[in-house]
């Protein structure tokens, strides 16, 4: 059994299909033990149901997967025992207080009256909500309710913990203090894998990243190795004089080294930035040519971006829009 | 934010169990019925069905029918109040599958079918938590009764033992809308789909009025209708204080209901959770 302790979860060929829409479409995923994973997509990738098939929630029409060496479709019981899962909408009872719903969720894991009452206050103090345990959840901040609902998902110690979008909608404070939360749980040994839509995020947080398209894995690997394929920047260059394009694409490749792409309106060059260092050369050269510039801009790579270098494409807008 | 200073015990060196014991299934049933409590009493509204109804309608149908079918007021209530009792308590058992639609709906249910618990439990305490809104639906049909001069003859242990029948009869009833809640699209047609059952079995029935005077087609169905078994049965033990043929009747239909609903119940909810 030297595999089930090394791998969190490994899934392979996971498939799960909607009516004729095949919303997971083979994924392999293989976390490691005491590791944080990203799972990067747009919207409608197939992040949420990946997480829910992996969570015992979904059943998988094709693949296999296990948690810690335990299949999720047949030791389900035996994986409900081993993870925490926040979901991507609140998995809490709105009509009851945060007391109340931490204190119920304990109870349903099997802790007793008096154990699961010291339990809620333990985590209601950890994820600074004392002052609100007793307030009916409807008057919860949306920061509130997702770091009640972090909590519920930690009454059992979970050593894998499942996070889907754990910081969409969150003020970048809030955000941040979620980060620290998710650091210190894998600091005491939890495995986590959480989705998220910020290229950001996945970097600050995860060992290693899935970037998930259409319900497939277009590029799996460590935030570095997949920065280094993307470009870490961009640099975004406007011609006084369209005329010039040719000259300054020619400059770019033979200073930089890497291929442009061009604007419809032919004046804006985006050129990936490897090394910063090098801009000063390349306008050098553009001077040396005289040829002038209206703009010049350096800009992060957008989750757009990554999408358009590792699948081709960028962020599909929704059917209906494309329709309509 | 304090630090989470204990250390996680590791995925393979636990003690786990693939199944749920008996013993734990009873136990996260209660927690999940002290959960259905709470709700109730942080939204007391819900219990509107059960408290407002049986009094308008006893007060409403008394003084409607009451001097038209029975003569007078006080030789209407034997027969009324058995019958607003089962219309009343019935109907309530629809709210089992209502809300156990609305619940499904709800992230909190993923949560609970992420947790290592029995998945009939969610269930389970529903059913156990309405076995209260039923209590109160019999105790204020009777006492509002009681206030307008009804004295059933057979005394206060025959009106207890008529309201458990009727109670139990309701669970029984409670486990077809919980199907239809479990196959249902919406909460809202869960409501349409029952209503459409319920209206006819307590209208078509003897539970306002003497079957005697229905035409003959119509008497057939009546008699036959388990409903009509019922509010004999009741009227048997509150009114003379006897146990009939009825009551036992009433007691076998709610068996076969709970024999033929509460597997296809189950199979669907298993699907689904
Ligand atoms: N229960 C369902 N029934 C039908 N289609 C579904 C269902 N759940 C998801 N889908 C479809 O599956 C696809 C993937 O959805 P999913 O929720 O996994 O995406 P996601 O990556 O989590 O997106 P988001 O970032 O918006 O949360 C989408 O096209 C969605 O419409
Ligand atoms: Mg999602």
């Amino acid at each position: 059994m030297a595999t089930s302790s090394d791998w969190a979860v490994e899934a392979t060929g996971l498939v799960k299909i909607f009516g004729d829409n095949r919303a997971v479409d083979g994924v392999d995923l293989r976390v490691r033990t005491g590791s944080v994973y990203g799972v990067l997509g747009p919207n409608g990738a197939g992040k949420t149901t990946v997480i829910r098939m992996l969570a015992t929630l979904l059943r998988p029409d094709a693949g296999h997967a296990t948690v810690f060496g335990h299949d999720v479709q047949h030791e389900a019981q035996i994986v409900r025992q081993l993870i925490g899962v926040t979901g991507q909408y609140a998995s809490v009872d709105e009509t009851l207080s945060a007391t109340e719903n931490l204190m119920l969720f304990s109870r349903l894991n099997g802790l007793g009256r008096a154990e699961s009452r010291a339990k809620a206050n333990e985590l209601l103090e950890e994820f600074g909500l004392t002052a609100a345990a007793k307030r009916p959840l409807k008057n919860f901040s949306g920061g509130m309710r997702r770091r009640l609902d972090l909590a519920a998902s930690l009454i059992s110690q979970p050593p894998l913990i499942f996070l889907d979008e754990p910081t969409t909608g969150l003020d970048p404070r809030t955000r941040s203090q979620m980060w620290d939360t998710i650091r210190r749980l894998v600091s005491t040994g939890s495995t986590v894998l959480l989705t998220t839509q910020y290229l950001d995020e996945a970097d600050q947080l995860a060992d290693r990243i899935a970037v998930i398209d259409t319900g497939r894995v277009v590029a799996e690997g460590t935030a570095d190795e997949l920065k280094a394929s993307v470009g870490k920047s961009s640099l975004q260059l406007r011609l006084l004089d369209p005329a010039d394009r040719d000259d300054a694409v020619r400059a770019i490749r033979s200073v930089l080294g890497v291929d442009v792409t061009l604007s419809p309106e032919a004046a804006r060059i985006t050129a990936p930035m490897q090394d910063p260092d090098r801009i000063t050369d390349l306008l050098v050269a553009l001077r040396e040519q005289n040829i002038s510039l209206t703009e010049l801009a350096v800009q992060k790579p957008t989750l757009d971006e990554v999408f358009l270098t590792l699948t081709g494409h960028g962020v599909e807008t929704e059917k209906e829009e494309v329709n309509a | 934010m304090t630090t989470i200073t204990s250390t996680i015990q590791s995925g393979v060196s636990r003690e786990l169990r693939n199944h749920v014991s008996v013993g734990q299934t009873v136990r996260n049933s209660f927690s999940m019925a002290y959960r259905g409590l709470l709700k109730v009493r942080r939204t007391p509204e819900q219990l509107i069905d059960v408290t407002l109804q049986p009094i308008i309608f006893t007060v409403m149908f008394t003084f409607i029918f009451g001097g038209a079918i029975a003569g007078d007021v006080a030789s209407y209530l034997p027969l009324l109040i058995p019958g607003i009792l089962v219309q009343t308590v019935i109907t309530t058992s629809v709210v089992t599958g209502v809300q156990l639609r609305e619940d499904m709906d709800k992230g909190v249910f993923d949560r609970f079918k992420s947790l290592p618990i029995a998945r009939i439990a969610p269930l389970a305490g529903a059913l156990l938590a309405d076995t209260v809104r039923y209590t109160i639906a019999t105790t204020i049909t009777f006492v509002v009764g009681f206030i307008l001069g009804y004295r059933p003859e057979g005394g206060l242990g025959f009106v207890v033992l008529a309201g458990l029948l009727v109670i139990v009869c309701s669970w029984a009833l409670s486990w077809i809308f919980a199907f239809f809640g479990v196959i249902a699209r919406s909460a809202s047609s869960v409501q349409g789909i029952s209503f459409l059952v319920l209206f006819p079995l307590t209208f078509l029935s003897n539970a306002f009025v003497p079957s005697d005077t229905m035409p003959g087609w119509l008497q057939a169905f009546v008699n036959v209708n388990p409903v009509s078994h019922l509010v004999s049965a009741v009227r048997d033990l509150a009114n003379v204080g006897t146990i009939g043929g009825d009551f036992w009747l009433a007691l076998l239909g709610a068996a076969v209901v709970v024999a033929i609903f509460a597997p296809l119940f189950v199979r669907a909810y298993m699907r689904k959770a």
